[in-house]
């Protein structure tokens, strides 16, 4: 526990007599990738949140590097800029172009040199194969585009860990593979990560550990190869068993 | 064409000072539409911040008052202003006054509505994404919110400005010297030597409206274009 970056220590999160989060603890080292997964609404989502105070929470502490994450708090924003986050939704801003788009947190909140930041966020985008659409509008970008740019936006902050939301939920299926060929990359370079997904292969491919959540608790924590290969508990065996069922037609469908 | 200006009954305009009353008659007009919006855009800025606000007692105060001037027709405002208010309080509102309370009262819940609608508009996660980039409130108000909000407000309001200059016509129903009346007093002053005056001289004030209006609504319509 010693060298964690981030720690969740015994988490509860409710909206109203609604409990969503039910005791959940865990930590992240740091260039660890960790995935999540569970059933849809078990609270995927509202945890991500909470970690970024974008929720409160009604018990239990979240710390990155032993400061306190805390809503309302006067440190919340320098807290929250070193927390990179990426939502489901595309989130850029229409109004400003992508390179804007990058610059905005960069410049006006961290006051760093615009140039600097420009070339910063040049390379990046180059390494995404974005630099053409710098100028663009967000409404001129597809699905794929806008959520590389998006991480770029992210990554441009120098974040120390970053959360992934379902980045590639509301994408097209030939565009979700550009999104997580990005992320794959980060991983290489050894970012600390967060990742939400319900992309099983990508979440084998990419977690040094998975957390299988459901009913609001952690109910499996393991290696992907233990958790996809062996998984424990009943609840695991279910939960994968809806996405085997889908390959296997799949492959009824290619014999045929 | 001497003939067709006679025909037309645009020969009236040209007897006299007839066309330079005609456009004074327009700056009253404008002038008083001009002033109206001058005061209703900061007061609609207000109200229509106040009616996202979560207190409901404000909210429905602020609702009824926008139905009550949307329901009743500015004619009727207007003469409630002029007439009713010296009757019940014994005011002796000028003409040019009453007009322009009626119009900043119409204006103002007009653009209220305008900017609570522009407001209410911009997703929730242009808020979120703004806050987890570990911009402040003021930051996110500042560099996401307020710009978007004006982008989308402009066109509306120019719209509306349109439609408050249009509405001055009105005026001349209590008798505030504008476009119509000046119209009406040339038409009546020269029915012996130019009977088709009174074509002539509505077909000018189309025009001269159209003139003030069209660009305005070209500009908005350029502006949506633009921004949406
Ligand atoms: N603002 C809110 N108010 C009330 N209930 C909420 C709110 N946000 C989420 N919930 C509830 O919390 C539960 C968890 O939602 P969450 O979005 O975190 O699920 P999820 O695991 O991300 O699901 P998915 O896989 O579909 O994205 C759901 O039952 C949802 O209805
Ligand atoms: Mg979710």
């Amino acid at each position: 526990m010693a060298d964690a970056l981030l720690t969740i220590d015994n988490i509860v999160k409710r909206f109203g007599d609604n409990t969503i989060l039910d005791g959940i603890s865990f930590s992240v080292k740091k260039s660890e990738v960790i995935v999540i997964v569970g059933p849809s609404g078990c609270g995927k989502s509202t945890l991500l949140r909470c970690i970024n105070a974008l929720e409160p929470i009604q018990d239990g502490k979240i710390t990155l590097d032993g400061e306190v994450i805390e809503r309302n708090s006067k440190t919340l924003p320098l807290l929250r800029q070193r927390i990179g986050m990426v939502f489901q939704s595309y989130d850029l801003f229409p109004h400003l172009t992508v390179l804007d788009n990058i610059l905005l947190a960069p410049c006006k909140v961290q006051k760093r040199d615009k140039e600097e930041v420009k070339q910063e966020a040049m390379s990046l985008l180059e390494r995404v194969g974005l630099k053409e659409k710098a100028k663009s509008y967000p409404r001129e970008l597809s699905g794929g585009q806008k959520q590389r740019v998006a991480i770029v936006r992210a990554l441009c902050m120098h974040p120390e860990i970053l959360l992934f939301d379902e980045v590639t939920a509301a994408l097209d299926p030939e565009m979700v593979r550009e999104v997580l060929d990005v992320m794959l990359d980060l991983a290489k370079q050894g970012r600390t990560m967060l990742i939400v997904t319900h992309e099983m292969q990508f979440a084998r491919a990419i977690a040094d550990r998975i957390i299988f959540l459901d009913n609001g608790k952690i109910v499996e924590e393991a290696t992907p190869d233990e958790f996809f290969d062996n998984p424990k508990t009943e609840r695991a065996k279910q939960f994968l068993n809806t996405f085997e069922f889908d390959s296997v037609r799949a492959k009824k469908e290619l014999a045929e | 064409m001497q003939d067709l200006a006679v025909n037309l009954g645009i020969d009236v305009l040209f007897k006299g000072t007839n066309f330079i009353r005609l456009l004074g008659g327009l700056w009253t007009a404008l002038w008083i539409s001009l002033v109206s919006v001058a005061i209703s855009i900061p007061l609609g800025i207000g109200m229509g911040v106040l009616m996202t606000k979560k207190n409901r007692i404000l909210k429905a105060v602020l609702r009824v008052y926008l139905e009550f001037i949307r329901i009743m027709p500015q004619l009727v405002l207007l003469f409630i202003m002029f007439f009713g208010t010296t009757r019940a309080f014994g005011w002796d509102l000028s003409g040019e006054a009453a007009s322009i309370i009626v119009f900043v009262l119409w204006g103002t819940a007009e653009m209220g509505d305008l900017v609570r609608g522009a407001l209410i508009s911009i997703p929730k996660h242009q808020y979120e994404s703004s806050e987890a980039l570990g911009l402040t409130n003021t930051q996110t108000y500042l560099y996401v919110i307020i710009p978007q909000t004006i982008r989308r407000l402009i066109p509306l309001s120019i719209n509306l400005i349109t439609r408050m200059i249009k509405t001055t016509s009105l005026i001349l129903m209590i008798g505030v010297v504008e476009v119509l009346k000046v119209a009406q007093q040339i038409i009546e002053a020269n029915r012996m030597t130019s009977p088709n005056g009174a074509f002539g001289v509505y077909l000018t004030v189309f025009l001269l409206y159209f003139i003030a209006c069209w660009p305005i609504s070209m500009l908005a319509k350029y502006l949506e274009k633009k921004w949406s």
